[in-house]
Formats: C-alpha cells, structure tokens, sequence
C-alpha cells in the first residue's frame, strides 16, 4: 500500500502556527509519516525545537509514524554539533540531508534525503550498503528514471519516496536571500523570511512571477503536483509520496491525494477541489515528465 | 561606452576608404577563396559547428560598407559581402567593431568580455554564435594572418595597415 | 608551504595547449557529453583529443583532470562508467567526480586512480569532507565558494586531504550540485545534462533605445540599459520584482565574478593545496591571460617577493569582481 507522507515544514513559521498546524495534521490528516525538524535554516532551530517532544507525541497517538529530518547544509559549528546530535538519535528514524550526516551515522540504518543526490541506481546501491534503508529521490528526476532508481532500491528492500506536492526546492545557498532582500545580511536577518509563510515572491522584470524565496533556499513559483500520475508512481515501485507543507489547508490536500490512492475519487474531481485549495499558485510537473519544471502536463492516456 | 558614441572618425574613414576601393563585387572570390582555404586546414571546425553547419552567421562590422554573410556548411562553404540593407536571411547575428571581430577571430580578446562591455552585440540563436566562437576558438594560431596571408604581401600589408589604425585610434582614445 | 598549483580549465585542446604554455600545473576538462558540468555546445574534447592533449600536457609537466562531475540519472549511468575507463585509459592524473555511484565505480575499478572532489558534491565540512576521503579515497577537495578563510584554514587541519579553492572566475551563488533552477526554466539539468543556462533557450533582444534584455526559455532574466555592463543570462545573476521593493534588484548577487589574487598569500598560509581557475566555457584569450597572471602573482608569493598583480576586471562578468565570501561573513 502506497503510504503518503507529509515533508518537513521549509519556511520559518512561529512556533503556535507550527502546533496548531501539527495539531490538526495530528488529528485530521489521513498521513502515514510526518517528516520533522529544520532542514533549511539552522538560525530557525531554537524557535521550535522546544516543542518537538510534544509535537513528535501528538502526531503519534494520531497514528504518524515521525521521522526527523537533518539540515541541508552543513558548515559552521551549530550545524555540524545539530546534524551529529540529530543523527545519534535512536529513538526516531532519522532523514540524511547531507554527507556530514553521513559519516556521523555510519552503518546504522537510516533515510536518505531529498537533497544527497540519489539521483541513479549505482548511488543507491552504495547507499544502500551504508545503511540506508529509504531513499527520497531528488525532485527533478524524471519518470523514466525515477522508475529504474525505484525498481533498484525495491530490490534492495528499500522504500522510495518521490515529493508529489508542493514547491519544489530549487537551489541552496550560503547567502541569505531574505536577508539580503532587506538590505540586512544573514548574521544580521532578524528573521524575516518569518513575514513570508509561503515564500516570498519574486517575478521577472516584465512581472511574470518565478520564483520563491525562502531564506538560503530558492524555490519554485509553482506548487508541484502528480495527483495524477499517482497511479503510475506506485506502479513503479514508489511506496511513499510526499506532501511538502504549503501555507494552505494542508489536511484538504492529504485528503485528495489519499482519496485518489484508494480510488476512492477520481484524480480529475480531487484534481478540482485541490485546485480550489490552492488560491493562484500555478500547478507543474515538468520535472517528472522530463520538460521544464514549471510546466504542467496534462497526463496522456 | 556604446560603439557608436566611441567610434572614431579617423579610423572609421580609413576603413570606408578601404572599403569603396574594395567593392562588394570585388571582394566576393577573396572572400570565398579565403574561406576555403582556411575551412581545408581547419577541417575540426566544423567537426564543433555540429548540425550548425547549416546555420547563416550574419557578420557585422559596423565601420566597413557591407555585412559578411557565413554559411560554414563544408558542402556549400560560402563567405559573402552583402549590403546591410538587402542582408539574406541569417539564423544569427554578431555586431561590432572590425577589429573587435578580428581579434575575437584569432582570440587575441575574450568573447564573454567583449559581450560583458557592450562591445559586442549578438543576436538571433545563441546556440549557432557560441558553437562559432568554441569551433573558432580551436583554432590555433591566426585565422587574420592566415586570411591575410592567402592575399599574398598586400593582404598584410592591408592587415598591419589596419592593425596600427586600430591601436593609434585606441591610443587616442585613451588620451582623451 | 602550500605548493599553490593552478588548475586552469581547458575548453578545447588549443586552450589546453594555451593553459599548458601559459604555466598551469594542472589543466582541468571534460568530454563532449552529459558526463561533466560545462556541457556547452562546441565544446570539450573526444577521446583522440584528449589523447594528444594529455600527451602534450605530460611534455610539459603539467597534469590533466578529467571532469566527471555530474549526475547520472538512473539509467543513464553507463555512459560515466564509459568515461571513466576511457580516461583511465587515456592516462588523465585524477578525475573530478561528484556521484558517489561514479566514485564507487572508480574506487573499486581503478584503485589507483587519484580521485578529486568536485564542487559539485558540495561538501562544506570537515564531517562531509572526510566521507568521502575515508569511502573513496578521495585525495582533494574543491571547496565550494561559500567559506571564509578562517573557516577553510579550521577545515584544513581536520581533513586527511588536500584542499581547492576557486580563485578566479565565475562566482558560482547556489550550492553547486544542488541546483535545479535551470531545469526548471529549460527542462535541462545543471547536475544531469551538464548545462547552465542552454545557449539553446536564450535570447538577447536590442531594443531600439539601445537598452538589450536576456530572456531564458522566455522568461526575462535582465534588461540591461544603454551601456550598463553585462552578464551571463543566468537565473542566479538575474533582476527580478519582490513584493517590498519598488525596483526590480538583483535578489541573488549581481553580474559579478570572483577574483582573489589579493587574498592568495593568505589563501597559502591557510594551507590551501590547490588553486582554480574558473572557466572552461572562456577562449584561449581568457586562459592566456588569467593563467600568466596567477603564474606570476603564485611565483612571486612562494619566492618572498611582493605579488605582482595583474588588473583582470576586464575579463569578469558585469566587469566587476568579489572576494564573496572568503573575505567577510557579511557576504552571506
């Protein structure tokens, strides 16, 4: 059975909008797995992680199995110290952003992320040999691909994720953008990406929107979406699709992907009522049928 | 600064000097016999030209009296002095100074730099003007002189000639 | 002291030649496919150029790197096992590799085979640093340009390996390797495809007031005015429109290049190994050039003797140049 997930939440949300999301996820939403933890800012960190026991128990007596998700980038001494604490976690299944993760983790068994590059089956396998045990494909992957790479790691007893909702993560940097868009650096943000719960938009200079800024992260304008190609995902060996938070009605877009998963609704009429939740964002899934990612394709049957 | 603010009268006049005496008509069987020669001994050009062999390059130095007109297509090599106003059809244009142009040709200057100041003007398809430069780029020693070269004496002697013109106008240009 | 080798890049053989005769140590490039990250259209080198190149390059006592340096999609990943055998083959000095399925292939099928870390594979800790030497055997790291010098030099001592740097050249603002922005514009990949910004998907239209705009895949990336300096089309040096601000402003960094030929004393004494020079998609003017300056100004600093610095703000982008983030964390 295909399970659906929902990724760890990539904006800086106030510690209250985190519990209440988590509360009515906890609740309401029909998840399997509920990634946690900050992946993209390290600077966020000490504004949720005080909940995080309290968040990680209501989501489990909701029925979520929890996963804790380390940060993207690996490179001053609080985020070397959070990613080696993170990873020595035994109580929790723990998600690798980075090779720092890695080596720190060794032989033990845990989960690849979004952003290691499990890009073809040669890394997968060599991961795999390292203790992993899932492995989340980067966005971009094509279907061809995503279907050899999620045969391989089927294979080797592993589950495959692939991100069938939200923006997708285009790029990570050193600098941040938010800061910078406020004349302020990033040791000197005061944490302004906080104004933005879905990004902050940028257009082009004749005024087309196209991107999203996120702190250090730059994401897509248009919000991922294979509601549609479900069906073909689980066909190919994928076993977990994963839902990226969004400052929408989060439980409404679990309940169409589930709904669609139990051909309990057709992807056409859950297709609508997402769209409906989604306010302007423009939908894409270029990147899964091998064109531009901001494309959107209408499925060929 | 923009070409045309910069364009000195002196050296300009010179080149359209040059360029009266040598018309369009005239110049035509140099032109092809110089593109010929250079395409027989430089046969991996159009090895990085790809499937851009079939592309036109419209050439544009904006002192002389015409465009040149490129089709590096080794099956068809032509290499023509077209007026700019009845310029044929041309998948991708490059504009800028003669010399510029000269000196991109034999790498004596950095296309990328050229195109960062605003010297250089390419229009059209990218692809077709940076497969041009990378093939160009390859060659080794100098296109100019060997261009020059295939004219025999007054072929240098015309290229020192433009060449000095060029450094005396950049000289000037930095006193002023 | 650091012996300060220039890794220069070579786009085509005669650049190659140029790098060589200009005093690199090193020559960096690529293949005529996906298999490296300057995948540019007339660019790069066969296996029989390669051939004759490292055959020039040994003459002169001067290595050749072979750039394998991209992501292999699933099913596509013998094309880098190709590569890699033909390098070996060819008798290249080390290859560059970022997957960590080609460097497991290299690893185990040619364990004698130097192995560099490329930038690609974005490894900005010691930690991430030492996975890869103690899983690979890697023997260097490019860093990527996102590190102080103090940083690098804290680096250096808890790393069993040597150390790159990017000391010239393109001031790359994205974690190399994680960046999908041109994929998404053009539906090809930075880290599959070995592109950046396609010149296949762009466009640079004059407009009659003498200002000229690039576009990619058509979406506007910039309109510089009438002279204002330029810059590659790419989405990370672009203008664009935010909510807050009332002009269009460059939200990533604007058309700028790297150049720290004033910080490599200080680069040496952190004890960086090795230093490169960006741009294999330049001409041989460029390679010329930026070469003969860091030969001078590397020899100058080894010998005791004040650097002699050569002015290369013509050859960078928008004509200006940074020391981004090896001089200040402000930068970030």
């Amino acid at each position: 059975m295909t399970k659906l997930t929902l990724g760890p939440i990539a904006y800086h949300w106030s510690a209250e909008t985190r519990r209440d999301f988590y509360a009515r996820i906890a609740d309401e939403a029909p998840l399997d797995e509920v990634y946690l933890g900050e992946v993209i800012c390290s600077k966020r960190a000490p504004f949720h992680e005080p909940d995080l026991p309290d968040t990680i128990a209501r989501l489990e007596r909701g029925g979520k199995k929890v996963v804790l998700s380390s940060l993207a980038e690996v490179m001053l001494k609080r985020e070397r110290k959070a990613t080696e604490d993170l990873v020595a976690l035994e109580s929790h299944e723990v998600e690798i952003n980075n090779a720092a993760g890695l080596l720190a983790r060794g032989k033990c068994p845990h989960r690849i992320g979004p952003f290691m590059n499990a890009y073809n089956e040669a890394a997968i396998t060599w991961m795999a040999g390292r203790g992993a045990r899932h492995i989340c494909l980067p966005t971009e992957l094509p279907v061809q691909s995503i279907r050899i790479a999620a045969q391989v790691a089927r294979e080797l007893g592993l589950g495959v994720e692939v991100q069938v909702f939200g923006r997708a993560s285009l790029a990570v940097s050193a600098r941040c953008y938010h800061a910078r868009a406020h004349g302020r650096t990033k040791d000197n943000c005061q944490f302004v990406c906080e104004l933005d719960m879905d990004g902050m938009p940028l257009g082009t200079v004749d005024g087309k929107p196209i991107l999203r800024v996120n702190g250090i992260q730059t994401q897509s304008e248009s919000y991922v979406c294979l509601l549609a190609e479900t069906g073909q995902l689980a066909a190919d060996g994928v076993s977990h699709l994963r839902l990226m938070p969004q400052a929408i009605d989060m439980v409404a877009v679990a309940q169409a992907f589930r709904a669609v998963l139990d051909g309990a609704m057709p992807a056409e009429e859950a297709g609508a009522s997402l769209r409906d939740l989604c306010g302007t964002a423009p939908f894409s899934n270029g990147f899964y049928h091998g064109t531009a990612g901001h494309e959107f394709v209408a499925e060929v049957r | 600064m923009h070409w045309r603010a910069n364009l000195d009268p002196k050296g300009a006049k010179f080149v359209r000097g040059a360029g009266s005496r040598l018309s369009c008509v005239l110049i035509q069987p140099l032109l092809s016999y110089v593109v010929r020669r250079i395409g027989d001994r430089h046969p991996s050009v159009f090895a990085r030209l790809g499937s851009y062999k079939q592309s036109a390059f419209l050439i544009d130095a904006v002192e002389l009296p015409f465009a040149l007109h490129l089709c590096p297509d080794p099956k068809a090599l032509a290499f023509r002095a077209v007026p700019r106003d009845r310029a044929p059809h041309a998948e991708a244009r490059i504009r800028g100074r003669f010399m510029l142009l000269l000196e991109l040709v034999d790498s004596e200057r950095d296309g990328d730099a050229a195109f960062f100041s605003r010297d250089l003007d390419v229009s059209g398809d990218t692809e077709a003007v940076v497969r041009l430069r990378n093939a160009l780029d390859d060659v080794e020693g100098s296109i100019a002189e060997e261009a020059a070269g295939v004219l025999g004496a007054p072929g240098r002697a015309i290229l020192a000639r433009l060449r000095r013109a060029y450094k005396s106008e950049a000289k000037g240009g930095q006193q002023a | 002291m650091s012996p300060g080798e220039l890794i220069c890049p070579a786009g085509t053989p005669a650049a190659l030649r140029t790098a060589v005769d200009a005093g690199a140590d090193a020559v960096y490039c690529g293949f005529q496919n996906a298999t490296n990250a300057r995948n540019f259209p007339g660019l790069n080198f066969t296996p029989d150029e390669l051939a004759s190149a490292v055959a020039y390059a040994h003459s002169k006592a001067a290595k050749v790197l072979l750039a394998l340096n991209t992501y292999p999609p699933a099913g596509k990943v013998d094309l880098w096992r190709s590569a890699a055998d033909t390098g070996a083959r060819l008798g290249v000095d080390a290859f560059i590799v970022a997957d960590m399925g080609v460097a497991d292939y290299i690893a185990r099928t040619y364990p004698d085979m130097r192995l560099h870390l490329s930038v690609q594979a974005a490894a900005s800790s010691p930690e991430a640093i030492r996975y890869y030497c103690e899983n690979f055997g890697v023997k260097r790291v490019v860093l990527p340009r996102i590190l102080t010098i103090p940083e690098i030099r804290a680096i250096r001592k808890e790393i069993p390996c040597e150390i790159e740097t990017f000391i010239f050249g393109n001031h790359g603002l994205m974690v190399e390797g994680r960046c999908s922005l041109t994929n998404y514009l053009t539906g090809q990949s930075t880290n599959m495809d070995g592109v950046c910004s396609p010149a296949s998907d762009v466009e640079f239209i004059r407009h009659g007031d003498g200002t000229m705009s690039s576009r990619l895949a058509g979406f506007s990336i910039d309109c510089f005015g009438c002279g204002e300096k330029a810059g590659y089309p790419t989405i990370c040096k672009g203008r664009y429109t935010a909510p807050h601000r009332s002009d269009p402003y460059y939200a990533f960094e604007e058309p700028v290049s790297l150049n720290l030929a004033r910080l490599l004393p200080e680069l040496i004494d952190a004890g960086v190994h090795a230093f490169k020079i960006e741009g294999r998609q330049r001409s041989k003017s460029y390679v010329r050039s930026v070469v003969s300056a860091f030969r001078t100004a590397v020899d100058d600093i080894r010998a005791g003797r004040p650097a002699n610095i050569t002015d290369l703000v013509a050859l960078t982008e928008g004509q200006k140049q940074t020391q981004g983030a090896f001089a200040s964390k402000k930068w970030r």
